[in-house]
Protein backbone atom coordinates (compact mmCIF):
# COMPACT_ATOMS: atom_id res chain seq x y z
CA UNK A 1 0.00 0.00 0.00
CA UNK A 2 1.65 3.54 -0.81
CA UNK A 3 -0.34 4.62 1.98
CA UNK A 4 2.10 3.56 4.44
CA UNK A 5 4.87 5.28 2.45
CA UNK A 6 6.60 8.72 3.49
CA UNK A 7 9.77 10.51 1.58
CA UNK A 8 11.70 13.74 1.96
CA UNK A 9 13.00 15.46 -1.35
CA UNK A 10 15.74 16.91 -0.59
CA UNK A 11 13.99 18.92 2.26
CA UNK A 12 15.45 22.12 3.93
CA UNK A 13 14.24 24.02 7.05
CA UNK A 14 15.63 27.06 8.69
CA UNK A 15 13.85 28.17 11.77
CA UNK A 16 12.21 31.67 11.80
CA UNK A 17 15.32 32.90 13.84
CA UNK A 18 18.20 31.71 11.42
CA UNK A 19 19.08 28.53 12.58
CA UNK A 20 19.12 26.13 9.60
CA UNK A 21 18.18 22.85 10.80
CA UNK A 22 18.04 20.32 7.98
CA UNK A 23 20.10 21.08 4.81
CA UNK A 24 19.02 18.52 1.69
CA UNK A 25 17.75 15.65 3.75
CA UNK A 26 16.13 12.58 1.05
CA UNK A 27 14.98 9.82 2.25
CA UNK A 28 12.39 7.23 1.58
CA UNK A 29 10.69 4.93 4.09
CA UNK A 30 8.00 2.23 2.62
CA UNK A 31 5.45 0.31 3.84
CA UNK A 32 6.12 -1.50 7.26
CA UNK A 33 9.75 -0.34 7.54
CA UNK A 34 10.75 0.08 11.44
CA UNK A 35 13.92 3.00 10.74
CA UNK A 36 15.85 4.53 13.39
CA UNK A 37 16.71 8.13 13.52
CA UNK A 38 19.87 8.84 15.56
CA UNK A 39 22.43 11.88 15.57
CA UNK A 40 24.04 13.93 18.17
CA UNK A 41 22.39 16.55 20.17
CA UNK A 42 20.91 19.27 17.41
CA UNK A 43 21.78 17.00 14.94
CA UNK A 44 18.28 17.92 13.74
CA UNK A 45 16.11 14.97 14.57
CA UNK A 46 13.26 16.39 16.22
CA UNK A 47 13.22 18.95 13.49
CA UNK A 48 12.96 16.04 10.65
CA UNK A 49 10.19 14.41 12.99
CA UNK A 50 8.11 17.89 12.75
CA UNK A 51 8.34 17.69 9.24
CA UNK A 52 6.25 14.26 8.73
CA UNK A 53 3.19 15.48 10.83
CA UNK A 54 3.39 18.53 9.46
CA UNK A 55 3.95 20.84 12.38
CA UNK A 56 6.64 22.15 10.57
CA UNK A 57 5.98 23.07 6.68
CA UNK A 58 9.44 22.54 4.89
CA UNK A 59 11.29 25.75 3.43
CA UNK A 60 13.02 24.02 0.56
CA UNK A 61 12.02 20.60 -0.88
CA UNK A 62 8.90 18.60 -0.19
CA UNK A 63 7.56 15.96 2.51
CA UNK A 64 5.11 13.24 1.07
CA UNK A 65 3.08 11.45 2.81
CA UNK A 66 0.84 8.27 1.06
CA UNK A 67 0.20 9.98 -2.36
CA UNK A 68 -0.10 13.42 -1.05
CA UNK A 69 2.71 16.44 -0.56
CA UNK A 70 2.36 17.63 2.89
CA UNK A 71 1.03 21.37 2.62
CA UNK A 72 -1.58 23.58 4.62
CA UNK A 73 -4.16 21.46 2.71
CA UNK A 74 -3.19 17.99 3.40
CA UNK A 75 -3.04 18.31 6.63
CA UNK A 76 -6.07 16.89 7.78
CA UNK A 77 -4.96 13.67 5.65
CA UNK A 78 -1.67 13.91 7.14
CA UNK A 79 -2.62 13.70 10.72
CA UNK A 80 -4.79 10.77 10.38
CA UNK A 81 -1.93 8.97 8.30
CA UNK A 82 0.49 10.14 10.80
CA UNK A 83 0.78 9.33 14.16
CA UNK A 84 3.06 10.98 16.64
CA UNK A 85 4.10 10.06 20.14
CA UNK A 86 6.02 13.20 21.38
CA UNK A 87 9.38 12.78 23.39
CA UNK A 88 7.44 14.42 26.61
CA UNK A 89 4.60 12.85 27.20
CA UNK A 90 3.35 15.34 29.54
CA UNK A 91 2.91 17.37 26.40
CA UNK A 92 0.96 14.70 24.61
CA UNK A 93 -1.17 13.86 27.25
CA UNK A 94 -3.25 16.89 28.10
CA UNK A 95 -7.37 15.86 28.90
CA UNK A 96 -7.87 15.72 33.19
CA UNK A 97 -8.36 11.52 33.00
CA UNK A 98 -7.09 8.57 30.89
CA UNK A 99 -9.92 7.85 28.90
CA UNK A 100 -10.65 11.44 27.85
CA UNK A 101 -7.46 12.29 26.46
CA UNK A 102 -7.25 8.51 24.57
CA UNK A 103 -10.89 9.18 23.58
CA UNK A 104 -9.44 13.02 22.13
CA UNK A 105 -8.25 12.01 18.87
CA UNK A 106 -11.03 9.26 17.60
CA UNK A 107 -14.05 11.92 18.69
CA UNK A 108 -12.11 14.91 16.82
CA UNK A 109 -12.06 12.67 13.48
CA UNK A 110 -15.71 12.24 13.77
CA UNK A 111 -15.99 8.82 15.60
CA UNK A 112 -19.38 7.81 17.06
CA UNK A 113 -19.42 7.57 20.68
CA UNK A 114 -20.28 4.14 21.46
CA UNK A 115 -17.48 3.05 18.62
CA UNK A 116 -15.00 5.52 20.28
CA UNK A 117 -16.01 3.92 23.96
CA UNK A 118 -14.47 0.43 22.29
CA UNK A 119 -12.06 1.62 20.03
CA UNK A 120 -10.38 3.19 23.54
CA UNK A 121 -10.85 0.34 25.24
CA UNK A 122 -8.94 -2.07 22.67
CA UNK A 123 -6.19 0.52 22.34
CA UNK A 124 -5.54 0.75 26.13
CA UNK A 125 -5.64 -2.89 26.73
CA UNK A 126 -2.98 -2.90 23.84
CA UNK A 127 -0.24 -0.80 25.86
CA UNK A 128 -1.79 -2.83 29.38
CA UNK A 129 -3.23 0.38 30.67
CA UNK A 130 -6.82 -0.03 31.01
CA UNK A 131 -6.72 0.01 34.43
CA UNK A 132 -5.37 3.25 34.21
CA UNK A 133 -8.51 4.96 32.77
CA UNK A 134 -9.94 7.11 35.58
CA UNK A 135 -6.75 8.75 36.40
CA UNK A 136 -5.53 12.18 36.02
CA UNK A 137 -2.40 11.76 34.30
CA UNK A 138 -0.62 13.82 36.58
CA UNK A 139 -0.74 10.71 38.81
CA UNK A 140 0.95 8.54 36.58
CA UNK A 141 4.63 6.59 36.47
CA UNK A 142 6.92 8.05 33.39
CA UNK A 143 6.64 4.18 31.72
CA UNK A 144 2.56 4.52 32.51
CA UNK A 145 2.51 7.88 30.99
CA UNK A 146 4.38 6.53 27.81
CA UNK A 147 2.37 3.66 27.41
CA UNK A 148 -0.94 5.80 27.60
CA UNK A 149 0.83 8.22 24.88
CA UNK A 150 0.77 5.19 22.79
CA UNK A 151 -2.67 4.43 23.13
CA UNK A 152 -3.67 7.90 22.66
CA UNK A 153 -2.20 8.01 19.44
CA UNK A 154 -2.99 4.01 18.38
CA UNK A 155 -6.39 5.11 18.97
CA UNK A 156 -6.39 7.05 15.92
CA UNK A 157 -5.07 4.18 13.71
CA UNK A 158 -2.79 5.79 11.77
CA UNK A 159 -0.92 4.29 9.67
CA UNK A 160 2.57 5.48 10.38
CA UNK A 161 3.76 5.94 13.86
CA UNK A 162 6.54 8.43 14.38
CA UNK A 163 8.04 8.25 18.11
CA UNK A 164 10.80 11.06 19.67
CA UNK A 165 12.95 8.84 22.36
CA UNK A 166 10.76 6.45 23.40
CA UNK A 167 12.51 5.17 25.72
CA UNK A 168 14.28 8.21 27.85
CA UNK A 169 13.20 8.63 31.37
CA UNK A 170 12.47 5.05 31.60
CA UNK A 171 13.51 2.71 34.28
CA UNK A 172 15.37 -1.00 32.61
CA UNK A 173 11.97 -2.50 32.88
CA UNK A 174 9.76 0.24 31.84
CA UNK A 175 12.22 0.68 28.91
CA UNK A 176 12.09 -3.03 27.95
CA UNK A 177 8.37 -3.14 28.01
CA UNK A 178 7.76 -0.28 26.00
CA UNK A 179 10.47 -2.05 23.21
CA UNK A 180 8.31 -5.09 23.58
CA UNK A 181 4.94 -3.18 22.72
CA UNK A 182 6.96 -1.47 19.88
CA UNK A 183 8.11 -4.57 18.68
CA UNK A 184 4.68 -6.12 18.26
CA UNK A 185 3.37 -3.29 16.45
CA UNK A 186 2.78 -3.50 12.38
CA UNK A 187 2.66 -0.19 11.75
CA UNK A 188 5.24 1.50 9.95
CA UNK A 189 7.52 3.14 12.37
CA UNK A 190 9.99 6.42 12.59
CA UNK A 191 11.84 5.74 15.95
CA UNK A 192 14.04 8.98 16.80
CA UNK A 193 16.75 8.04 19.67
CA UNK A 194 19.62 8.12 21.61
CA UNK A 195 19.25 4.43 22.65
CA UNK A 196 21.26 2.51 20.16
CA UNK A 197 20.78 -0.77 21.77
CA UNK A 198 17.23 0.06 21.61
CA UNK A 199 17.57 0.52 17.79
CA UNK A 200 19.35 -2.77 17.77
CA UNK A 201 16.43 -4.23 18.99
CA UNK A 202 13.73 -2.73 16.91
CA UNK A 203 14.80 -0.75 13.82
CA UNK A 204 16.52 -3.43 11.19
CA UNK A 205 17.62 0.33 9.31
CA UNK A 206 19.26 3.28 10.67
CA UNK A 207 19.36 6.76 9.06
CA UNK A 208 22.66 8.96 10.68
CA UNK A 209 21.63 12.57 10.68
CA UNK A 210 24.92 15.12 11.45
CA UNK A 211 24.49 18.85 10.96
CA UNK A 212 21.06 18.79 9.08
CA UNK A 213 22.49 16.15 6.46
CA UNK A 214 22.12 12.50 6.30
CA UNK A 215 25.67 11.05 6.80
CA UNK A 216 24.50 7.65 6.85
CA UNK A 217 21.62 5.08 5.96
CA UNK A 218 22.30 1.53 5.87
CA UNK A 219 21.41 -1.72 7.85
CA UNK A 220 21.39 -0.92 11.81
CA UNK A 221 23.59 -4.00 12.47
CA UNK A 222 26.44 -2.56 9.87
CA UNK A 223 26.21 1.11 10.67
CA UNK A 224 26.17 0.48 14.98
CA UNK A 225 29.45 -1.41 14.34
CA UNK A 226 30.92 1.02 12.39
CA UNK A 227 33.25 3.04 15.10
CA UNK A 228 34.75 5.90 12.87
CA UNK A 229 31.34 7.01 11.42
CA UNK A 230 29.94 6.99 14.88
CA UNK A 231 32.58 9.19 15.89
CA UNK A 232 32.53 11.39 12.65
CA UNK A 233 28.67 11.62 13.73
CA UNK A 234 29.09 12.72 17.08
CA UNK A 235 27.85 8.67 18.61
CA UNK A 236 28.87 6.32 21.14
CA UNK A 237 28.49 2.37 19.54
CA UNK A 238 25.60 0.62 21.77
CA UNK A 239 26.95 -1.16 25.27
CA UNK A 240 26.83 -4.80 22.86
CA UNK A 241 28.73 -3.10 20.00
CA UNK A 242 31.64 -2.04 22.72
CA UNK A 243 31.89 -5.56 24.08
CA UNK A 244 31.89 -7.19 20.75
CA UNK A 245 35.26 -7.82 20.71
CA UNK A 246 35.60 -7.55 16.45
CA UNK A 247 33.71 -4.48 16.23
CA UNK A 248 34.35 -2.70 19.39
CA UNK A 249 36.93 0.04 20.27
CA UNK A 250 38.18 -2.10 23.59
CA UNK A 251 40.02 1.10 24.72
CA UNK A 252 36.53 2.92 25.17
CA UNK A 253 35.62 0.41 27.77
CA UNK B 1 4.94 13.61 43.36
CA UNK B 2 4.80 15.65 46.22
CA UNK B 3 5.19 19.38 45.15
CA UNK B 4 1.57 20.60 44.95
CA UNK B 5 1.06 19.73 48.51
CA UNK B 6 2.82 22.88 49.82
CA UNK B 7 0.44 24.82 47.23
CA UNK B 8 -3.07 25.47 48.78
CA UNK B 9 -2.75 21.73 49.53
CA UNK B 10 -4.00 20.81 45.51
CA UNK B 11 -3.33 17.39 46.16
CA UNK B 12 -4.99 16.85 49.01
CA UNK B 13 -8.30 18.30 47.33
CA UNK B 14 -7.68 15.86 44.11
CA UNK B 15 -7.44 13.26 46.31
CA UNK B 16 -10.02 13.78 48.07
CA UNK B 17 -12.56 14.58 44.85
CA UNK B 18 -11.58 10.84 44.36
CA UNK B 19 -13.78 9.52 46.89
CA UNK B 20 -17.19 7.13 47.06
CA UNK B 21 -19.31 8.62 48.98
CA UNK B 22 -22.99 9.21 48.37
CA UNK B 23 -22.43 13.19 47.45
CA UNK B 24 -19.39 12.09 45.24
CA UNK B 25 -21.86 9.78 43.37
CA UNK B 26 -23.87 12.49 42.41
CA UNK B 27 -24.19 14.09 39.17
CA UNK B 28 -21.81 17.09 38.91
CA UNK B 29 -24.41 18.98 37.64
CA UNK B 30 -26.54 18.28 40.53
CA UNK B 31 -23.58 19.75 42.73
CA UNK B 32 -22.78 22.53 40.66
CA UNK B 33 -26.65 23.93 40.62
CA UNK B 34 -27.08 23.61 43.71
CA UNK B 35 -23.76 24.73 45.29
CA UNK B 36 -24.26 28.05 43.07
CA UNK B 37 -27.54 28.86 44.44
CA UNK B 38 -26.18 28.36 47.90
CA UNK B 39 -23.91 30.74 46.86
CA UNK B 40 -26.51 33.28 45.14
CA UNK B 41 -28.68 32.65 48.46
CA UNK B 42 -26.35 34.14 50.77
CA UNK B 43 -24.59 36.82 49.08
CA UNK B 44 -28.14 38.08 48.40
CA UNK B 45 -29.23 38.73 51.73
CA UNK B 46 -29.09 42.56 52.80
CA UNK B 47 -25.79 43.29 54.90
CA UNK B 48 -26.14 43.48 58.08
CA UNK B 49 -27.88 39.61 57.91
CA UNK B 50 -25.93 37.60 60.47
CA UNK B 51 -28.29 36.01 61.79
CA UNK B 52 -30.55 35.18 58.52
CA UNK B 53 -27.51 33.71 57.76
CA UNK B 54 -26.79 30.61 60.43
CA UNK B 55 -29.51 28.45 59.36
CA UNK B 56 -27.43 28.04 55.88
CA UNK B 57 -24.78 26.83 57.61
CA UNK B 58 -27.20 23.55 57.99
CA UNK B 59 -26.07 23.19 54.08
CA UNK B 60 -22.08 22.40 54.55
CA UNK B 61 -22.34 20.73 57.89
CA UNK B 62 -24.80 18.03 56.33
CA UNK B 63 -22.44 17.60 53.54
CA UNK B 64 -19.67 17.82 55.33
CA UNK B 65 -21.52 14.63 57.52
CA UNK B 66 -22.18 12.78 54.45
CA UNK B 67 -19.05 12.91 52.06
CA UNK B 68 -17.05 12.03 54.93
CA UNK B 69 -14.76 15.13 53.97
CA UNK B 70 -12.94 16.07 57.35
CA UNK B 71 -13.56 19.15 59.44
CA UNK B 72 -10.37 20.16 59.84
CA UNK B 73 -9.36 20.29 56.10
CA UNK B 74 -12.10 22.09 55.14
CA UNK B 75 -11.84 24.49 58.37
CA UNK B 76 -8.52 24.67 57.91
CA UNK B 77 -8.93 26.29 54.24
CA UNK B 78 -11.25 28.85 55.70
CA UNK B 79 -9.41 29.99 58.08
CA UNK B 80 -6.20 30.13 55.48
CA UNK B 81 -9.09 32.71 53.36
CA UNK B 82 -10.32 34.49 56.51
CA UNK B 83 -7.53 37.29 56.39
CA UNK B 84 -9.09 38.47 53.29
CA UNK B 85 -12.75 38.53 54.60
CA UNK B 86 -11.33 40.73 57.41
CA UNK B 87 -9.29 42.90 55.45
CA UNK B 88 -13.14 43.78 53.13
CA UNK B 89 -14.77 44.13 55.76
CA UNK B 90 -12.04 45.50 58.96
CA UNK B 91 -13.46 49.16 57.87
CA UNK B 92 -16.84 48.75 58.22
CA UNK B 93 -17.10 49.27 62.30
CA UNK B 94 -15.52 52.48 62.54
CA UNK B 95 -17.67 53.76 59.35
CA UNK B 96 -20.93 52.48 60.23
CA UNK B 97 -21.22 53.36 64.38
CA UNK B 98 -25.43 54.11 63.71
CA UNK B 99 -26.58 51.41 66.27
CA UNK B 100 -28.81 49.12 64.50
CA UNK B 101 -29.25 46.22 67.35
CA UNK B 102 -29.93 46.02 70.75
CA UNK B 103 -29.16 42.99 72.89
CA UNK B 104 -29.80 43.95 76.46
CA UNK B 105 -28.15 47.13 77.53
CA UNK B 106 -25.46 46.97 74.64
CA UNK B 107 -25.95 48.50 71.47
CA UNK B 108 -24.29 46.69 68.19
CA UNK B 109 -23.73 49.47 65.84
CA UNK B 110 -24.06 48.31 62.16
CA UNK B 111 -20.77 48.34 61.22
CA UNK B 112 -19.69 45.28 63.51
CA UNK B 113 -22.73 43.68 62.46
CA UNK B 114 -21.68 44.10 58.50
CA UNK B 115 -18.80 42.98 59.71
CA UNK B 116 -19.91 39.96 61.43
CA UNK B 117 -22.15 39.45 58.23
CA UNK B 118 -19.10 39.51 55.97
CA UNK B 119 -17.29 36.82 58.08
CA UNK B 120 -19.93 34.25 58.00
CA UNK B 121 -20.60 34.85 54.30
CA UNK B 122 -17.06 34.15 53.65
CA UNK B 123 -17.26 31.04 55.92
CA UNK B 124 -20.21 29.79 54.15
CA UNK B 125 -19.27 30.52 50.46
CA UNK B 126 -15.89 29.61 50.74
CA UNK B 127 -16.66 26.09 52.47
CA UNK B 128 -19.59 24.96 50.19
CA UNK B 129 -17.15 25.68 47.25
CA UNK B 130 -14.09 23.98 48.92
CA UNK B 131 -16.63 20.78 49.53
CA UNK B 132 -18.03 20.91 46.15
CA UNK B 133 -14.33 20.93 44.74
CA UNK B 134 -13.50 18.11 47.73
CA UNK B 135 -16.44 15.97 46.44
CA UNK B 136 -16.25 16.77 42.49
CA UNK B 137 -13.43 16.13 40.28
CA UNK B 138 -11.99 18.85 38.36
CA UNK B 139 -12.87 17.04 35.28
CA UNK B 140 -16.17 16.18 36.14
CA UNK B 141 -17.12 20.11 37.27
CA UNK B 142 -15.59 20.97 33.55
CA UNK B 143 -17.76 18.43 32.03
CA UNK B 144 -20.82 19.58 33.96
CA UNK B 145 -20.15 22.76 32.86
CA UNK B 146 -19.88 22.47 29.44
CA UNK B 147 -22.87 20.06 29.46
CA UNK B 148 -24.91 23.33 31.40
CA UNK B 149 -24.24 25.22 28.72
CA UNK B 150 -20.66 27.22 29.43
CA UNK B 151 -18.61 28.19 26.54
CA UNK B 152 -15.88 25.59 25.27
CA UNK B 153 -12.87 28.17 25.51
CA UNK B 154 -13.92 28.57 29.73
CA UNK B 155 -14.35 24.86 30.44
CA UNK B 156 -10.66 23.84 28.03
CA UNK B 157 -9.16 26.56 30.38
CA UNK B 158 -10.30 25.17 33.52
CA UNK B 159 -9.20 21.84 32.14
CA UNK B 160 -6.21 22.88 30.85
CA UNK B 161 -5.17 24.89 33.88
CA UNK B 162 -5.90 22.02 36.30
CA UNK B 163 -3.99 19.83 33.79
CA UNK B 164 -0.87 21.49 34.13
CA UNK B 165 -1.26 23.04 37.60
CA UNK B 166 0.36 20.09 39.13
CA UNK B 167 3.27 20.29 36.49
CA UNK B 168 3.56 23.99 36.84
CA UNK B 169 4.03 23.74 40.68
CA UNK B 170 6.49 20.85 40.09
CA UNK B 171 8.51 22.78 38.49
CA UNK B 172 8.68 26.41 40.22
CA UNK B 173 10.06 24.24 42.90
CA UNK B 174 12.32 22.40 41.08
CA UNK B 175 13.71 25.66 40.07
CA UNK B 176 13.11 27.57 43.74
CA UNK B 177 15.65 24.44 44.79
CA UNK B 178 18.25 24.69 42.19
CA UNK B 179 18.54 28.17 43.17
CA UNK B 180 18.58 27.33 46.63
CA UNK B 181 21.12 24.60 46.05
CA UNK B 182 23.51 27.69 44.70
CA UNK B 183 22.71 30.29 46.00
CA UNK B 184 25.40 31.79 48.79
CA UNK B 185 23.10 31.81 51.96
CA UNK B 186 20.28 29.57 51.13
CA UNK B 187 17.78 32.02 51.74
CA UNK B 188 14.78 33.84 50.34
CA UNK B 189 15.84 34.92 46.48
CA UNK B 190 16.29 39.00 46.38
CA UNK B 191 13.58 40.59 44.32
CA UNK B 192 15.63 40.79 41.16
CA UNK B 193 16.72 37.06 41.25
CA UNK B 194 12.78 36.63 41.91
CA UNK B 195 11.58 38.29 38.98
CA UNK B 196 14.39 36.19 36.83
CA UNK B 197 13.45 33.28 37.77
CA UNK B 198 9.67 34.24 37.13
CA UNK B 199 10.68 34.99 33.79
CA UNK B 200 11.89 31.50 32.97
CA UNK B 201 8.92 29.97 34.06
CA UNK B 202 7.21 31.98 32.00
CA UNK B 203 9.20 31.27 29.58
CA UNK B 204 8.96 27.90 29.75
CA UNK B 205 4.91 27.61 30.33
CA UNK B 206 5.02 29.44 27.01
CA UNK B 207 7.01 26.80 25.22
CA UNK B 208 5.11 23.87 27.01
CA UNK B 209 1.90 25.53 26.04
CA UNK B 210 3.00 25.65 22.29
CA UNK B 211 4.09 22.03 22.40
CA UNK B 212 1.01 21.05 23.76
CA UNK B 213 -1.07 23.05 21.31
CA UNK B 214 1.33 21.18 18.42
CA UNK B 215 0.42 17.54 19.96
CA UNK B 216 -3.37 18.58 20.19
CA UNK B 217 -3.32 19.97 16.16
CA UNK B 218 -1.32 16.48 15.38
CA UNK B 219 -4.86 14.55 17.14
CA UNK B 220 -7.33 16.28 14.83
CA UNK B 221 -7.80 19.58 17.25
CA UNK B 222 -10.10 21.83 15.19
CA UNK B 223 -10.76 24.28 18.09
CA UNK B 224 -14.30 22.20 19.41
CA UNK B 225 -13.74 20.23 22.04
CA UNK B 226 -15.32 17.27 22.23
CA UNK B 227 -15.97 14.97 25.47
CA UNK B 228 -17.69 11.87 26.16
CA UNK B 229 -21.23 12.38 27.41
CA UNK B 230 -20.48 10.22 30.30
CA UNK B 231 -23.06 12.09 32.94
CA UNK B 232 -26.52 10.48 33.89
CA UNK B 233 -29.05 12.79 35.93
CA UNK B 234 -30.60 9.59 38.45
CA UNK B 235 -33.52 10.45 40.53
CA UNK B 236 -31.20 10.59 43.75
CA UNK B 237 -30.13 13.89 41.61
CA UNK B 238 -32.97 15.29 41.12
CA UNK B 239 -34.03 14.41 44.54
CA UNK B 240 -31.06 16.59 45.64
CA UNK B 241 -31.35 19.50 43.72
CA UNK B 242 -35.05 19.68 44.56
CA UNK B 243 -34.72 19.57 47.92
CA UNK B 244 -31.65 21.76 48.36
CA UNK B 245 -32.91 24.26 45.57
CA UNK B 246 -36.56 24.33 47.89
CA UNK B 247 -34.27 24.83 51.16
CA UNK B 248 -32.67 27.93 50.10
CA UNK B 249 -35.54 29.89 48.70
CA UNK B 250 -37.30 28.75 52.19
CA UNK B 251 -34.33 30.12 53.97
CA UNK B 252 -33.74 33.05 51.62
CA UNK B 253 -37.53 34.71 51.69
CA UNK B 254 -39.17 33.22 54.32
CA UNK B 255 -36.47 34.11 56.64
CA UNK B 256 -37.53 31.52 59.68
CA UNK B 257 -34.36 32.72 61.51
CA UNK B 258 -35.74 35.62 62.64
CA UNK B 259 -36.95 32.77 65.94
CA UNK B 260 -33.68 31.46 65.31
CA UNK B 261 -31.64 34.47 65.80
CA UNK B 262 -34.04 35.68 68.66
CA UNK B 263 -33.12 32.36 70.29
CA UNK B 264 -29.00 32.78 69.66
CA UNK B 265 -28.81 36.45 70.75
CA UNK B 266 -31.36 36.08 73.36
CA UNK B 267 -28.39 33.26 74.61
CA UNK B 268 -25.68 35.34 74.71
CA UNK B 269 -27.51 37.77 77.28
N1 LIG C 1 12.22 26.51 17.88
C1 LIG C 1 13.49 26.65 17.43
N2 LIG C 1 13.94 27.86 17.04
C2 LIG C 1 15.20 28.01 16.59
N3 LIG C 1 16.08 27.01 16.49
C3 LIG C 1 15.72 25.78 16.86
C4 LIG C 1 14.38 25.53 17.36
N4 LIG C 1 14.30 24.22 17.66
C5 LIG C 1 15.50 23.68 17.36
N5 LIG C 1 16.35 24.61 16.88
C6 LIG C 1 17.74 24.39 16.43
O1 LIG C 1 17.72 23.51 15.33
C7 LIG C 1 18.77 22.57 15.42
C8 LIG C 1 18.22 21.15 15.38
O2 LIG C 1 17.42 20.95 16.55
P1 LIG C 1 16.63 19.63 16.85
O3 LIG C 1 15.77 19.89 18.01
O4 LIG C 1 16.00 19.14 15.60
O5 LIG C 1 17.83 18.65 17.26
P2 LIG C 1 17.76 17.16 17.79
O6 LIG C 1 18.56 16.35 16.86
O7 LIG C 1 16.36 16.74 18.02
O8 LIG C 1 18.54 17.28 19.16
P3 LIG C 1 18.29 16.50 20.54
O9 LIG C 1 19.01 15.20 20.40
O10 LIG C 1 18.98 17.37 21.54
O11 LIG C 1 16.83 16.37 20.76
C9 LIG C 1 19.54 22.90 16.68
O12 LIG C 1 20.64 23.67 16.32
C10 LIG C 1 18.57 23.72 17.50
O13 LIG C 1 19.26 24.66 18.28
MG1 LIG D 1 15.11 16.22 19.82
Amino acid sequence: MSHHRIALEAVGFTYPDGTAALADVSLEVTHGESVAIVGANGAGKSTLLLHLNGVLLATRGRVVVGDLPVTKDTLPHVRRTVGTVFQDPDDQLFMPTVFDDVAFGPLNLGMPEAECRDRVQACLEQVGAWHLRNRPPHRLSGGEKRRVAIAAVLAMSPDILLLDEPSTGLDPRGRRQVIELLRGFTHTKIVVTHDLDLVLRLCPRTVILSEGRVAADGPSKRLLADAALLERCGLEGPPEALVCPRCGDGSRL
Amino acid sequence: MNGPHAAFDLGTLDRLSQGTSPIHQLDPRAKLLVTLAFVVAVVSLDKYAVADLLPFFLFPVLILARSGVPFRFVARKVAVVAPFAILVGVFNPLFDQAIVLRIGEFGVTGGWLSFASILLRFALTIGALLLLVATTSVPALGRAAERLGAPSVFVMQILGLYRYLFLLVGESQRTLRAYRLRAADGGRPAWRIFAQILGQLLLRAVARARRVHEAMLCRGFDGELRLMGTLRFAGRDWTFLALWLAAFIALRFLRPAEMLGALVTGGAQ
